[in-house]
């Protein structure tokens, strides 16, 4: 007898995923380096070049200070991807451990997840983080932890539902007949087995958080001048909108393409998940 | 060392549910099992789906907690145990399960899954791991290949070898086998049966072999029991039973039993009437709105279980004298 070959691995990358990934890491090489991709430094004041429109020396034109608008998207690639990293891998942990948990052992902790995920989902997610970032103050320390705050329920929720699917099946039994402690069993056989989902979920939720930050940073209670971020860079534009729209429609852009580069990626890795399986 | 291995007796087991009116009821699974089993014996249990064969296994390895009853396994209360003699009655009483597509962890190689189980149990120092697995392999005839392969690349029969390689990894003297051919194609299901056979004899493995199918019970089996909405009815060796079965509900199975003679196939329903709802059992025998023979007081009074001779026993009031000649013809 022998072993059967069907090889139902993915043998070929999938385009998603493709291009997921390489936005993602030309972001990665630019948040870096920003230095060496950078013409020009994003602080350096020319008060020959105010408001200048796109031209060669300046693609992107330049702000009201003559700042090139390129190099300060660029650097602001650094505070976004960070933002986006920063805010949402506490939640990510903490919230996977919690919901792992309490979808094995289950009782009272699953009633007091449950209820706190009800009282969460009904605040609009921005308006709980604008009201903690109220209680905390403004800047990204701050907005890092609002995030956190509310973002790990969202974990939570989802780890617990995919742990309660996988210690249904036999195989989480068959650990349990072997003699196996819960801990071998919740991290060596059913957390492997659900973290796909979550995985995913991840790439979508920094998107989210891409946008959130950049929408906290153009209410000025996310990243403080003179640090160049996407939504604060729009923020500073927005004055200028009818004469000098290259301000605000570039990080703009920016925004779209990096959110775009999470949730590519994110579906590259659900999908290759899906196959694997 | 004895040679009776696991006793369960009396062993209830009821799960709350919502009834067909909507109000909470219990289900009641088991009803009080009981049946021992020897080192190196088979024990059949066969019985329709939803007659609680599943509960009980699952009841026996403690993946269930039941109601009521005890298990003694080797002598001590399997029941009480809790930490390490827990570990170690886990560890000798094995179950392979019915689907062999999810009893198995899809992220871990066979490799890995045996090494664990054998690692968790100490059963051999790291440097003999490997030749344990090699031997493993050997023992349910998979090539030595498949030890780096993931379950995904294996077929259902494979698969259920695995499982059972990975019961046998730990080493027990027990397995409880659920259903493990019913997913399976005919002719995989002879090499699993036989497998199991050939374990059995080497090891001297006692083995619980809960399925459906009457022919298999009937090859692999020493001893027989009948179950029907979560009890026993007929126990007794394995060819008596099915030669000469006593009680009623026996008689209709063996007799719907597909039979692969096509002159003799009919197409007589196998019992009539409806299953009783194990929310709302009646009140006397469990058997009495199906059966043939029902008399008065079977509507009132369930019969305990009644021994024929030595060995056999039934839960059926006619047992009490010999079966009625209207009964005898009946059976082939």
């Amino acid at each position: 007898m022998t072993v059967d070959t069907v090889d139902r691995r993915p043998n070929r990358l999938q385009p998603p995923l493709i291009f997921g990934t390489a936005i993602l890491t030309l972001m990665l090489i630019t948040a870096l380096l920003p230095q060496f991709v950078a013409p020009y430094d994003p602080t350096r004041f020319d008060y020959h070049a105010t408001l200048a429109p796109p031209s060669l020396a300046h693609l992107f034109g330049t702000d009201m200070y003559g700042r090139d608008i390129l190099s300060r998207i660029l650097w602001a690639t650094r505070i976004d991807l960070q933002i986006a990293v920063f805010s949402t891998v506490g939640p990510v942990i903490v919230g996977t451990l919690i919901g792992t948990l309490v979808g094995y052992y289950g009782g009272f902790a699953d009633i007091v997840l449950n209820r706190l995920v009800d009282v969460v989902v009904t605040f609009p997610f921005l308006v709980l983080v604008i009201g903690i970032i109220a209680i905390l103050g403004p800047g990204l320390t701050n907005l890092y932890i609002a995030i956190g705050l509310v973002d790990w329920v969202f974990f939570a929720r989802l780890a617990r539902a995919e742990i309660l699917v996988q210690r249904r099946l036999d195989y989480a039994h068959a650990a349990r007949g072997l003699g196996y402690g819960p801990a071998r069993i919740i991290f060596r056989h059913l957390l492997p087995n659900a973290i796909g989902p979550i995985i995913t979920y991840w790439m979508t939720d920094m998107a989210l958080a891409i946008l959130l930050g950049s929408s906290l940073g153009y209410l000025g209670l996310g990243a403080q001048p003179p640090l160049a971020e996407w939504g604060a860079l729009i923020a500073d534009g927005k004055n200028f909108m009818a004469t000098a729209w290259w301000i605000t429609v570039f990080p703009g852009i920016a925004i779209v393409v990096a959110g775009f580069g999470f949730s590519l990626a994110g579906d590259g890795v659900a999908d290759l998940l899906r196959r694997r399986e | 060392m004895t040679k009776r291995l696991l006793e369960v007796a009396d062993l209830t087991k009821g799960f709350v549910t919502r009834g067909a009116d909507g109000r909470i009821a219990q289900l009641k699974a088991l009803r009080g099992v009981s049946f021992t089993l020897d080192r190196g014996e088979t024990l059949g249990i066969v019985g329709e789906s939803g007659s609680g064969k599943s509960t009980l296994a699952r009841s026996v390895v403690r993946l269930i907690e039941p109601d009521g009853g005890s298990i003694r396994f080797d002598g001590t209360d399997a029941r009480r145990l809790s930490g390490r003699e827990r570990s170690q009655f886990n560890r000798r009483v094995q179950m392979v399960f019915q689907d062999p597509y999810s009893s198995l962890n899809p992220r871990m190689t066979v490799r890995a899954a045996l090494a664990e189980a054998i690692g968790v149990h100490r059963l051999r120092p790291p440097a003999a791991v490997d030749g344990r697995i090699a031997e493993l392999l050997d023992l349910v005839q998979l090539p030595q290949e498949a030890a780096e392969r993931y379950p995904r690349d294996f077929s259902g029969g494979q698969r259920q070898r695995i499982g059972i390689a990975r019961a046998l990894a730990v080493e027990p003297d027990c397995l409880i086998a659920d259903e493990i051919v019913s997913a399976l194609d005919l002719s995989i299901q002879a090499q699993i049966i036989n497998l199991l056979l050939e374990l059995q004899a080497r090891l001297d493995l006692a083995i619980l072999f809960i399925s459906h199918d009457l022919r298999i019970v009937r090859h692999i089996s020493h001893r027989v029991g009948v179950m029907y909405l979560g009890e026993i009815v007929e126990t007794g060796g394995a060819e008596q039973v099915f030669a000469d079965p006593r009680h009623p509900y026996t008689q209709a199975l063996i007799a719907a039993a597909p039979t692969l003679d096509p002159g003799r196939r009919g197409r007589q329903e196998a019992v009539h009437g409806e299953l009783p709802s194990p929310i709302d059992l009646p009140a006397g025998c469990s058997f009495a709105s199906r059966c043939v023979h029902v008399m008065e007081r079977c509507l009132t009074m369930p019969p305990a279980l009644l021994s024929v001779d030595r060995t056999r026993a039934a839960r059926c009031y006619l047992t009490e004298n010999a079966a009625p000649p209207a009964l005898r013809e009946k059976s082939p």
